[in-house]
């Protein structure tokens, strides 16, 4: 293997090994943070190191999306509607572990361990190999198979959206005395 | 020789992510962190598809993911509108609270 490659490859790991860390962390904040506020910036150092993760993975179009999608438009809503929700309750209770959030949690915990065992008999190697011309991820390649091959489920999704902002709207509307 | 990251290590992270949403899913009772732990779980399955798609030299996981992003989007909009009438309503958005189609 050339000096070149070898550099390559340390590099996906450093950055692997950085932006799954920060990931996880972010992650766990989120679900321990008895503050909301904190909670929602923790979950956007997760986006962003996910969509770091995802320029590796040779998706940089999802990953610019990740960004103006997920850490901006998403996180920007629920960080409005904390503001605008009270939500001292959570700070005056003492959040207590109860018996049945501990079973469910161990549960969810088996669930993973079953993902990993699944995981560990796949050996990491897909049974097929990649073949063909490498994709690059780019907006040109995206935007072609968004609009040609995926062209009706993207104006599904178009119609998705104004039927999301349409109830959004008519659910939020305080009638009128 | 040192090798690419595999991408099974890169399924586990998508996993452990899935994994610490849906605890938080089942641990926590303000709504909105409920809400915020199915944005994570819906992370963790978006980098699920672009790994894999990414290993099969596949474009298909990319669409994917972006179609996940537009339901997620419009999920948003519509779940915090409701949580701002629940809360209008009831005054809380404590989870254990909200029962009222029970009747």
């Amino acid at each position: 293997m050339s000096a070149a490659g070898f550099i390559a490859h340390l590099f996906q790991w450093v950055v692997f090994v950085a932006a799954g860390a920060v990931c996880l962390l972010g992650a766990v904040m989120t679900i321990t943070r008895r503050n909301p506020i904190h909670s929602a910036l923790w979950l956007i150092a997760t986006f962003f190191s996910l969509a770091v993760i995802y320029v590796t993975l040779k998706a940089q179009f999802i990953a610019v999306a990740q960004v103006v999608v997920y850490a901006g438009a998403i996180m920007m809503l629920i960080i409005f509607v904390i503001m605008l929700i009270h939500l001292e309750s959570e700070f005056v209770r003492k959040r207590k572990l109860s018996g049945t959030k501990a079973i469910g949690a161990f549960i969810t915990v088996i669930l993973f361990l079953e993902v990993a065992a699944a995981l560990l008999s796949f050996g990491g190697r897909p049974a097929h190999p990649a073949s063909g011309t490498p994709l690059t991820g780019s907006v040109a390649e995206v935007g072609g198979y968004l609009y040609g091959k995926y062209l009706f489920p993207f104006e599904i999704a178009s119609i998705l959206l104004l039927v999301g902002i349409v109830g959004a709207v008519a659910l939020a509307r305080r009638e009128k005395e | 020789m040192l090798q690419g990251v595999p991408s099974s290590l890169y399924l586990a992270l998508s996993g452990a992510l899935f994994t610490i949403g849906a605890i938080g899913v089942i641990t926590r009772r303000n709504a909105i962190i409920v809400f915020m732990c199915i944005e994570l779980m819906l992370n963790g399955v978006n980098l699920s598809f672009i790994a894999a798609g990414s290993a099969l030299n596949s474009i298909d996981g990319m669409m994917f993911v972006f179609f996940i992003m537009t339901v997620a989007a419009a999920e948003a909009a519509i779940g915090l509108a409701i949580f701002v009438l629940l809360f209008r309503v009831k005054g809380t958005v404590n989870v254990d609270e909200i029962n009222l189609l029970k009747g």
